[in-house]
């Protein structure tokens, strides 16, 4: 039960299972397997231990699982692995996700059950803080908030820092839309997340810490509260940890909504109750962070794999992956894949085989167009690259960035020119103000963009957002500007064609453009199902039933959802 | 003064940088930021009140109007918007006759608001309505969802 399964109704399963289970039957919470689109999910443990799991569970199939008699069609995984959803689990590897839908998130005795803070255990009594950090840098572990910097290093660096206090700070902003991994593992696996963090602050000495949580996510800041208390109970927090004279509190923040936040020194900004506007570095926070003290700060994945390296060593993590990029990546894989969910990959593995192997394939069977990594700063990648291996320096040659792990796939219903302005808006909300380029340059290109989509494009408009971008590049502070092009920079790369079409031949090819498009239905082919009138969201169709549609042309929003639904190929699209 | 800033702003006292969490735990409150609170935030923390204007109208989840009954954030995140999200957010303004230049319905039902993201990307389109979110949003579902709120 985590944000997608309860958006799918997981708890009204969960209270009628309560009602109709019989007493002999133990029913118990979970979190994300991470198959989201099969949500909701149950998992039939018999008394052999065999575990079975069905998937799109429904109030009907209640009654049958309550008498022992499953819907066998929606059996996904089951323990010989020939269920349906199997070859899906069995092309991953499940180091930071390896708790994910097995254990009860809310209870510390399930972690604990599978050698929780046991990592934490051996940090604190069989290790030094050096063994400790050449452990996570011999592992090859970079940080998994988007740009990939060494995780080793990093603490090296915190922990060389003079300073009688320190802090450790966990990124749990995520910001880039289309990205999920981090709220699954807070709501997954929370305790991996604090075990993480409590290692990184006895190798570089803190006693403080943060997680910095957007607000958006109020189930994990649930789960976390709960699992800071258990565990200051358990003596795995708090005062004296395991005996070593080692302390740690963790305080949560919420987040309010800006996504510059996540920017490091924005974050900090934000802890110490400021508007979070970037600030240059260095000093980097490793010298001067948190009020000014020595401050480590890792995204939410990075620290969720550090207590299995610590547990398995470092040699067992660099075995995967690449030359550069050792270990697991956990992609959020979203769009118009069929099996969208949270999946976690050897570094190395191709986008292809991603998308196709376990994801399924494009929804519909249609072609892809295109897909997106690193969100906003990031960039679409086509179909040609596919074969691209996933590891920080492959990706960056496309144009694109690794980013956090958002993964959203496209197909040929998907506008690069609408895509690459849906990014620049998004800049244009978030970027803080501070520098001009940022400010103002992205609302040119943005300006420029909408104009293409109107139709109104002129051929030196390309030129224009080139040399824009550029501008933009050079002059912004932070990330967040100096990656802000990326989005118009790759569709111009790759689909250069489909800008073009807009603005010599004012034609939308993906037919997605409001002021490109025109709906009509023809009388001839229309059944008078009301199917199309029925999904118009601005009641612009009328016609009586068995007789034929008409779409009003003046309050029609050309949002094409009539051309979508209709059965008989009966709206026509010019 | 009003008497609930004051027992909010008293658990926060001697902590730094409490700014924030004291505005989100009054407009969690009150519904919203006035700058009648502003003011008097301002007065008892002696935190000067155009830093806390600063800092209200620097993250977007502060609202300086009084709000709707019940919100409805429509997400605008990447997943949603190739899953139609924007007809999605047409419908539901048809639906309660809102008018574009507006956030909240005459009756104070419903205020509309976008977000960035929920991340429940895997279900879109996807919107909240308060708590709840329903995901793998159609037009045709639309209409039941939003009459049970009254
Ligand atoms: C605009 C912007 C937004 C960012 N958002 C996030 C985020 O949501 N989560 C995150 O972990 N890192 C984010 N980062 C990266 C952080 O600044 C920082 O590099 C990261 O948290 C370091 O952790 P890591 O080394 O474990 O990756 C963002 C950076 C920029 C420029």
């Amino acid at each position: 039960m985590a944000s997608c399964g309860l958006a799918a109704g997981a708890d009204e399963i969960y209270r009628a299972l309560e009602k109709s289970l019989p007493d002999s039957v133990k029913l118990e919470k979970t979190a994300c397997l991470g198959f989201c689109y099969a949500e909701p999910m149950i998992e039939l443990v018999d008394e052999h231990n065999e575990s079975k799991v069905y998937g799109n569970i429904t109030l009907r199939d209640i009654p049958g699982i309550a008498e022992q008699k499953p819907p066998v069609s929606k059996l996904m995984l089951d323990a010989n692995g020939d269920a349906p959803a199997n070859a899906q689990l069995a092309q991953q590897v499940r180091i930071v996700t390896r708790h994910a839908g097995r254990i009860d998130p809310e209870n510390l005795q399930d972690y604990l059950d599978d050698s929780g803070y046991e990592a934490l255990r051996k940090a604190c009594t069989a290790m030094n803080a050096q063994d400790v950090i050449d452990t996570i840098k011999n592992s090859g572990l970079r940080g998994r908030g988007g740009a990939g910097f060494p995780t080793g290093l990093k603490w090296q660096l915190a922990k060389n820092a003079k300073g009688d206090k320190k802090y450790i700070i966990c990124n749990a902003d995520e910001g880039d839309p289309g990205a999920f991994m981090d709220r699954n593992v807070l709501e997954s696996d929370p305790h991996t997340v604090l075990e993480g963090m409590a290692i990184c602050a006895r190798a570089i000495g803190a006693d403080e810490g943060y997680i910095y949580c957007r607000a958006e996510y109020p189930l994990a800041i649930k789960r976390l509260r709960k699992a800071i208390a258990d565990a200051e109970k358990g003596g795995f927090l708090g005062d004296n940890i395991f005996k070593s004279g080692f302390s740690l509190h963790i305080r949560i923040k919420e987040g309010a909504g800006a996504f510059v936040c996540g920017e490091e020194t924005a974050l900090i900004a934000s802890i110490e109750g400021k508007r979070g506007m970037p600030v240059l570095r260095p000093p980097y926070p490793a010298e001067a962070g948190l009020w000014g003290k020595p401050t480590n700060n890792n995204n939410v994945e990075t620290y969720a794999a550090v207590p299995w390296i610590l547990l398995h060593g470092a040699d067992a993590y660099a075995a995967y992956g690449t030359e550069k990029s050792k270990g697991t990546k956990v992609f959020a894989l979203a769009g118009k894949v069929k099996h969208t969910g949270m999946v976690e990959v050897p570094m190395g593995m191709t986008l292809r085989r991603i998308i196709y192997d376990i994801g399924g394939g494009i929804k519909d069977d249609r072609p892809i167009k295109a897909v997106q990594l690193g969100g906003p700063s990031g960039g679409c990648i086509p179909e040609s690259l596919l074969d691209t291996p996933v590891d920080y320096e492959s990706i960056v040659q496309t144009g694109a960035i690794m980013g956090s792990g958002g993964m959203v796939v496209m197909d040929d219903t998907s506008c690069m020119v609408n895509i690459a302005a849906f990014f620049l808006k998004f800049i244009q909300n978030e970027s803080c103000g501070k520098c001009t380029f940022c400010r103002i340059g992205t609302l040119r290109m943005l300006e420029i963009l909408q104009r293409i989509q109107e139709g109104k494009g002129v051929p030196d408009d390309i030129g224009k957002l080139e040399e824009l971008s550029e501008q933009i590049i050079a002059s912004s502070l932070c990330g967040l500007g100096k990656t802000a092009p990326n989005p118009v920079l790759t569709t111009l790369r790759y689909f250069r064609d489909e800008y073009l079409a807009h603005i010599e031949k004012k034609r939308c090819p993906a037919g997605v453009c409001r002021a490109l498009v025109h709906f009509t239905i023809d009388r001839e082919a229309c059944t008078g199902c009301t199917l199309c009138a029925k999904n118009c969201p601005v009641n612009a169709i009328t016609g009586s039933p068995k007789k034929p549609h008409t779409i009003d042309q003046d309050s029609c929003i050309s949002c094409g959802a009539c051309y979508t639904v209709c059965k008989f190929d009966a709206v026509i699209r010019s | 003064m009003n008497n609930t800033i004051i027992d909010v702003i008293k658990k926060y006292e001697g902590i730094k940088g409490s700014a924030i969490p004291i505005l989100q735990e009054v407009q969690e409150i009150e519904g919203y930021i006035s700058n009648d609170t502003i003011r008097e935030i301002s007065a008892v923390t002696g935190i000067p009140s155009a830093e806390l204007y600063g800092i209200a109208t620097f993250y977007s989840m502060f609202r300086l109007k009084p709000q709707g009954r019940h919100t409805i954030r429509t997400c605008k995140g990447t997943a949603c918007h190739v899953s139609g999200a924007d007809t999605i957010a047409s419908a539901i303004r048809t639906h309660l006759k809102l008018p574009e230049n507006e956030n909240t319905t005459d009756d104070d039902r419903f205020t509309v608001l976008e977000v960035a993201c929920l991340g429940c990307c895997s279900l879109a389109p996807v919107i909240m309505i308060d708590d709840t979110t329903y995901g793998k949003l159609t037009i045709g579902k639309l209409a039941r969802i939003l009459d049970s709120y009254t």
